[in-house]
């Protein structure tokens, strides 16, 4: 049996409701959009980055519980990390949803680890967090999840 | 018991006499019964079709039209009584008319390179809906590249409906093709096709029908519509998936050129020059899906057997139960409110993403699309990214419309925590 609750953890909803650092950021010195085809999630980051120190994100964008919910977790966990930090919080983000890694180092990302168990939803985890890596990069071209 | 209630249960009877026709019915999703409500994605398949394909590779597995020994005949057999099914189906002239295709997609692209290419050229207009499948959208993007004509688009009304009057202006001494669906896959919108041909019509315009979505569920003759090409998938009519088939009027396609070359589409092969075959191989090259021919001409055999009104009425009934119940959930809308639609249940929900519905109702067993459905053009008119959609097929009850419900109670109760 699928436990919903496993996915749909409070926090999850909280910021769902609530995203944090939603909405444009001025200032940012790179940008990046991510799109996912399959159900028209879209999500934008902007980030501040100084000296490979981020110091500043917020993202817009619309999308499902998950997917805003990781964005959201994303821009709370990486905000005065190094850049090189942040793809490594990256690695292990996706390690755990697609469960080929063990989690206890991700802590309050921690609360995605559910996804594991709903394949499907895996793409609207990693949304934000692949389009985190093409703005650190300052790619250009959207990215989607295909 | 009151005449309505009389008329449930002998409904409820012929439902489960149905449903006992398809193995898959019986399976258990994350430990609930499954409760399939996504048909307008692919049919579920009776056992006659299972066993027709399953009986071809058994006892008479061969190619078509090439061998001269006993398998080859009894196979080529099979699939051309298969032809004749369908061209009964839909009331084609001659078996000629019909065409074994992949699928939808595959038969509108044939029309668009075949048809399009040899007709349509520069400052030439194409007129669609708003509320096509991109199957029926980007072969004619393609085309226009290709030939510098132009598309023109039938705008959809707030309830789900073509804007007729806006077909009417936009008709003009440039269109040279008309091309809509005759059910929409998002909607469940049955359109108004035989206006649209009758107009298309007097002006000596030619109409393609891409019949996907009404094929499984509504009686279509193609000579009564006098549409000139109608394009449908056998996986949407409880057939296999990998056939299709186009239907032309055998005047257009007999002056079309070939879509693709091979082998069966030929007469005479020599490096001088190359002669084809007749209709409908013109357009068959290669060796066919065989077994997915005779699995859709068994899946003929099963729905003429129930009969589309029984069928229709049935679906009607479930649509007619479902849509209030769904439409009285508190921050529930649906999208789709056509006067004459198929069974098909498009809604968003306030708070919840289609996405986060889809998850839920699987793990309560409720099998539904979530998504853009294919039409992202429509998705825009509506002004929304994405909804949930239930649709019914023949087997589908009363109890799973409940089941449907409750599940979205579900959604609600977790999101409004
Ligand atoms: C209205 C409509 N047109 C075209 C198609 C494409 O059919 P297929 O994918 O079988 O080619 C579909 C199915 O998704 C459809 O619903």
């Amino acid at each position: 049996m699928i436990d919903l609750r496993e996915l749909y953890q409070e926090t999850i909803f909280d910021h769902y409701r609530k995203p944090r650092n939603y909405g444009r950021l001025d200032g940012a010195n790179r940008r990046a959009e991510g799109y996912n085809p399959l159900c028209g999630d879209k999500v934008v980051l902007y980030l501040r980055v100084e000296n490979g120190v981020i110091l500043d994100v917020r993202f817009e964008g619309s999308g499902c519980a998950i997917a805003t919910a990781s964005a959201s977790l994303l821009t709370e966990n990486i905000k005065g990390r190094s850049e090189e930090e942040a793809l490594q919080l990256m690695d292990g983000f996706i390690g755990m949803v697609t469960g080929v890694a063990t989690t206890g180092e991700l802590g309050k990302l921690e609360v995605l680890a559910g996804v594991r168990e709903f394949p499907q939803r895996v793409k609207c985890a990693t949304l934000a967090w692949h389009t985190m890596k093409a703005a650190l990069k300052n790619a250009d071209e959207p990215v989607t999840t295909e | 018991m009151n005449p309505a209630e009389l008329q449930h249960d002998s409904d409820d009877l012929q439902v489960l006499r149905w449903r006992a026709d398809f193995p898959i019915l019986e399976t258990q999703v994350h430990g609930k019964e499954l409760v399939y409500l996504d048909n307008a994605a692919t049919t579920q398949k009776p056992l006659a079709v299972i066993e027709a394909v399953s009986g071809y590779y058994r006892h008479y597995n061969a190619n078509v039209h090439r061998g001269i020994h006993a398998l080859s005949q009894r196979a080529t057999d099979a699939f051309e009584a298969a032809r004749a099914k369908v061209q009964r189906l839909i009331n084609a002239a001659s078996p000629d008319e019909i065409i074994f295709v992949r699928g939808t997609t595959d038969a509108i692209n044939l029309v668009a390179q075949s048809y399009g290419r040899s007709r349509i050229k520069a400052g030439d207009e194409i007129i669609l809906s708003q509320m096509e499948h991109h199957s029926n959208i980007v072969p004619w993007q393609l085309l226009c590249q290709q030939t510098g004509a132009s598309l023109r688009i039938i705008p959809v009304d707030d309830s789900g409906e073509l804007q007729m009057e806006a077909f009417y202006a936009l008709l003009n001494e440039r269109t040279r093709l008309v091309a809509v669906a005759h059910v929409s896959n998002t909607l469940g919108t049955i359109n108004p096709v035989r206006r649209i041909i009758e107009y298309a019509h007097a002006h000596n315009v030619p109409v393609l029908l891409d019949g996907a979505q009404a094929i499984a569920h509504l009686p279509v003759d193609v000579q009564a519509l006098d549409c000139d090409f109608y394009a449908f998938s056998g996986h949407k009519l409880y057939g296999p998936t990998g056939v299709g088939v186009l239907y032309g009027k055998a005047a257009l396609l007999d002056a079309m050129p070939p879509y693709q070359g091979g082998g069966n589409m030929i007469r005479t092969v020599s490096f001088e020059g190359t002669t084809y075959n007749t209709l409908p191989y013109k357009f068959e090259a290669g060796t066919p899906n065989i077994a997915g021919v005779i699995g859709l001409g068994a899946a003929v055999d099963y729905v003429t057997g129930i009969g589309f009104d029984a069928l229709a009425m049935h679906e009607q009934a479930l649509l007619a139960y479902a849509t209030p119940l769904l439409a009285d959930i508190p921050g529930l809308r649906i999208i789709g409110r056509a006067r004459e639609k198929t069974g098909i249940l498009s809604f968003v929900l306030e708070g919840a993403h289609p996405h986060d519905i889809g998850t839920i109702l699987d793990t309560q067993g409720v099998a539904i699309r979530t998504g853009h459905h294919c039409t992202m053009p429509l998705m825009a008119r509506f002004g929304v990214a994405a909804t949930a959609r239930a649709s019914f097929a023949l087997y589908n009850t009363r109890q799973e419309a409940d089941a449907l419900v409750a599940a979205i109670y579900k959604v609600k109760e977790m999101f409004e925590r």
